[in-house]
């Protein structure tokens, strides 16, 4: 609780650090107006998502760099799915499916192959990237627009009432789910004890190989939501889309407090995480930087991030 | 008595003690020499060689617990000196002090004639101590003379000399008389005797003087081990001294000049090898019957629970044949690397299995830990930090962990199902939601017998349950232990494996001995001595 209250704190700070610069730049409050809090929050939308599924993850002592590929492969089978006349619904059950495949792959050859998971997603990576541009012809597929394209659409003045785009409110409601089944059930106990201790999960009865595949899976269907969601931003199915966004989403998890070393991890955080990740860029982008510039700033964030957060866990406990 | 006379001839001359030390004339060290082993000199000769190491009055407290106290220690050049005693008698706290990974709290070292106090481990071995542990130090990826030179590489122009490192290898290997090895060959690749031939050559290469070896032989098959005989003897025939540790006290006798007897931190024996037999040291390495009281209640012994049949594992398991009967504690005693940890591990279903059958209350079940904990079997593994526990986790989520219910496990229910089990046990914790890391080891140990309490398992296989832990939690567990198999309804079963044999002649019914891979037949308790049992142990009852 105290971690995720710190990141809050450093998300408002972060925040209001740039609506400060981005004033004293223009000489007006922009960056603190609904339309760009909504901006920042639809691309968190995005990242959060995926982070959640990347939560499970490494908290199991796992990392899944493939979950990029999987939102781009999710973006072209839903919209080679619309384009070929299926139904939104019925794109959408082909979008998911897509992802969990993907995931389950991931999760067969972690425990069957012995080969580490860094390996494993980064075979994969590749592979399902390839994919995508295998079925989308290496081109964008630009398909008709339905309510899909409603996740992270600008709210229309009768749905005011919503505050915020729909998918943002479905990251909140997923992040909430994931947040008690990793702390208030026994799957979730269970992925705690097998990143903490692979060793001591066996002794004590925990089905390792079976946790960790569960949450690969698991890792592919929360990337296919976040690909879904991508998908509704233009409509276009992109095989190129998303690419090296999955370090994003690890930085995000780890920002958020989670151990890399497995058995540790915080799902509240690692949506503060999302936001915070997204929020520099947002806000690079409106004081004009360039892109050099923010990738500068981002690193020397993400890594002290980390650092502060290990020095106060070594002073803790 | 020799001890004593140290002392007193350290006092007088102001030796003792943690002031500086004086021993600028070699001839003073002689002197100690002299009063720590009179039969080596029994004419004075001032040819008498400085001999290479003294270990003079040395003390070491833990806490409270006193781990050594006053022991000296003095081996000559070219001598083969074994040091003896049970598991915690205090040889490996010797040996820390030696290597500089512990500092005395009195006494002082010399090596031949200088004064020598480490800092650190490194400066032991620059000061001419190799240390050779039963576990190898040696990093498998590399070849044997990257290895050799670990730490201390030949460099040219800023870059490893490989023709050097070679050579240095090389010569290191022709010392110990093993030409065979190929510097060049990967450590990983090699045979594990033949490691603690490169592990020693290691030594070798850093100019050792003296060269300590920790239960070297405990995981060799006989053909390595009677190689590394022979290599001690051409090694201590070119000077070096030698301080060998071992269990097996043939094998001591057999290659060792003089030898050294500890127990509990203090030195009881010390004198040339020959002569004796294996009964005269188990008789100077047994202790008094321990004064502590063990709990134990009238038992009786109900049907038979656990049966396993002609098993064989695939590593250091070689043929195991019992079964164990509600109402009972079994006993099985053995040294490390004997197989009795794999025993429990096959049981278990941790580790695969070559042959045999496993049955608990009359079925087969199936082979894997899930398995056994639903037929009601429970394992407390040797090693609490690295299998017994997610020391990470909470103290209710490793009390929890082999039967969590579920599928929701809120603290409400968590608080719920461990606070009386926590209560029992007595493990003082701030609450069931701390990390088991926060806490000491004997209630972390509580914690991992606490599981299967808390899974109310029928049978308990207990791998070493109280090492390392202090007198007040061994007592606990003891006293939860004959609770188990006296108090309970139906009584519970327990197979506790254990290397301190006065507790385990004290709380167990009948108990067995593993030697290199095979147990033996129980016998009850009162039909045996720790003698008998000892000997069985160290390969010398055969």
């Amino acid at each position: 609780m105290r971690r995720n209250l710190v990141s809050l704190v450093v998300w408002v700070l972060a925040y209001l650090l740039f609506a400060g610069l981005i004033r004293q730049a223009t000489g007006e409050f922009s960056f603190l107006n609904g339309a760009n809090l909504e901006l920042v929050l639809r691309q968190t939308a995005i990242v959060g998502t995926a982070a959640l599924g990347m939560t499970l993850i490494v908290a199991a002592g796992g990392i899944d760099l493939s979950v990029g590929a999987v939102i781009a492969l999710t973006t072209v089978v839903v919209a080679s799915a619309l384009t070929a006349g299926f139904s939104p619904a019925g794109a959408l059950a082909l979008g998911m499916l897509a992802g969990v495949i993907a995931g389950a792959l991931n999760g067969l050859l972690v425990t069957t192959l012995g080969v580490v998971p860094f390996i494993v997603t980064l075979g994969t990576m590749l592979a399902v990237r390839g994919a995508a541009k295998g079925l989308a012809h290496e081109q964008k597929i630009d398909a008709p627009t339905t309510w899909l394209n409603d996740g992270l659409a600008v709210l229309p003045a009768d749905r005011r009432w919503q505050l915020f785009p729909t998918g943002v409110w479905l990251m909140v409601v997923l992040a909430l789910g994931v947040a008690v089944v990793l702390n208030y059930t026994r799957f979730g106990r269970h992925v705690l004890a097998v990143g903490s201790n692979p060793s001591a999960a066996r002794l004590a009865g925990v089905p390792v190989d079976r946790v960790k595949r569960f949450v690969y899976l698991l890792g592919g269907l929360f990337g296919a939501i976040a690909g879904v969601l991508q998908f509704g931003r233009l409509s276009v199915g992109d095989p190129t889309v998303a690419t090296g966004l999955e370090l994003d989403i690890i930085a995000a998890v780890v920002i958020g407090g989670a151990s890399l070393a497995g058995g540790e991890a915080w799902v509240l955080g690692s949506v503060l995480g999302a936001l915070i990740m997204t929020t520099i860029r947002a806000g690079g982008s409106q004081l004009g930087w360039s892109n050099w510039v923010q990738e500068i700033v981002t690193g020397v964030i993400i890594v002290s991030a980390v650092a502060v957060d290990r020095i106060r866990h070594r002073r803790g406990t | 008595m020799l001890t004593q006379k140290t002392r007193d001839w350290a006092k007088n001359s102001g030796a003792g003690g943690l002031g500086p030390t004086r021993f600028a004339d070699p001839g003073q060290v002689v002197q100690i020499w002299r009063a720590i082993m009179p039969q080596a000199n029994t004419a004075p000769d001032p040819d008498v060689p400085v001999p290479a190491l003294v270990m003079a009055g040395i003390g070491k407290r833990f806490g409270p617990t006193l781990a050594l106290a006053g022991v000296d220690l003095a081996v000559a050049s070219g001598e083969i000196h074994a040091l003896l005693g049970q598991n915690g008698a205090g040889k490996s706290t010797l040996m820390k002090i030696l290597s500089g990974a512990l500092a005395p709290d009195e006494g002082t070292i010399h090596l031949g004639g200088a004064s020598y106090r480490p800092r650190d481990p490194l400066a032991g071995r620059r000061a001419g101590i190799a240390m050779i542990y039963q576990e190898l130090s040696l990093v498998p990826h590399l070849s044997v003379a990257e290895n050799i030179s670990l730490g201390v590489e030949p460099v040219r122009w800023g870059l490893v000399d490989r023709g050097r490192m070679r050579a240095v290898a090389r010569a290191a290997v022709a010392d110990l008389g093993a030409e065979g090895i190929d510097p060049d060959a990967n450590v990983g690749s090699l045979p594990i005797g033949v490691r603690q031939l490169v592990e020693i050559a290691r030594g070798l290469a850093a100019g050792c003087r003296v060269l300590v070896l920790d239960e070297p032989t405990s995981s060799l098959p006989l053909p390595d081990a009677r190689r590394l005989f022979a290599t001690m003897r051409r090694l201590a025939a070119q000077g070096k001294a030698i301080v060998y540790i071992t269990h097996f006290l043939e094998e001591a006798l057999g290659v060792a000049d003089r030898f050294s007897v500890l127990r509990d931190g203090r030195l009881v024996a010390s004198g040339p090898t020959a002569g004796r037999s294996s009964p005269d040291l188990v008789a100077m390495m047994m202790g008094q019957p321990s004064a502590e009281a063990y709990p134990r209640r009238a038992r009786a012994r109900g049907e038979v629970v656990l049966e396993v049949e002609d098993l064989a594992g695939t590593a250091r398991l070689e043929r195991a044949d019992f079964v164990l009967h509600r109402g009972e504690v079994a006993g099985i005693f053995g040294l490390v690397g004997s197989g009795r940890t794999e025993l429990l591990r096959a049981i278990f279903g941790l580790d695969p299995v070559r042959q045999g059958a496993v049955r608990v209350m009359g079925r087969g079940g199936y082979r894997s830990p899930e398995g056994r904990w639903a037929s009601g079997v429970g394992l407390v593994s040797e090693d609490r930090q690295g299998e017994g526990l997610a020391i990470a986790l909470s103290v209710a989520d490793n009390l929890m962990l082999s039967k969590l219910g579920g599928p929701w496990v809120t603290p409400a229910r968590q608080q719920t199902a461990t606070t009386g089990l926590i209560e029992r046990l007595n493990v003082r914790a701030t609450s069931p939601f701390a990390p088991v890391a926060t806490l000491s080891g004997g209630n972390q140990q509580k914690v991992a017998l606490g599981r299967l309490l808390h899974h109310d398992v029928e049978v308990l296989l207990l791998d070493e349950p109280t090492r390392g832990i202090d007198v007040g939690s061994k007592r606990e567990i003891y006293r939860l232990i004959d609770d188990l198999v006296t108090g309970s309804v139906p009584p519970k079963a327990v197979l506790l494996v254990g290397s301190y044999l006065p507790e385990l002649l004290a709380v167990c019914d009948r108990i067995a001995v593993m030697h290199r891979g095979v147990l033996g037949d129980f016998v009850p308790v009162g039909d045996t001595d720790e003698r008998t049992l000892l000997l069985a142990a160290s390969g010398g009852a055969s």
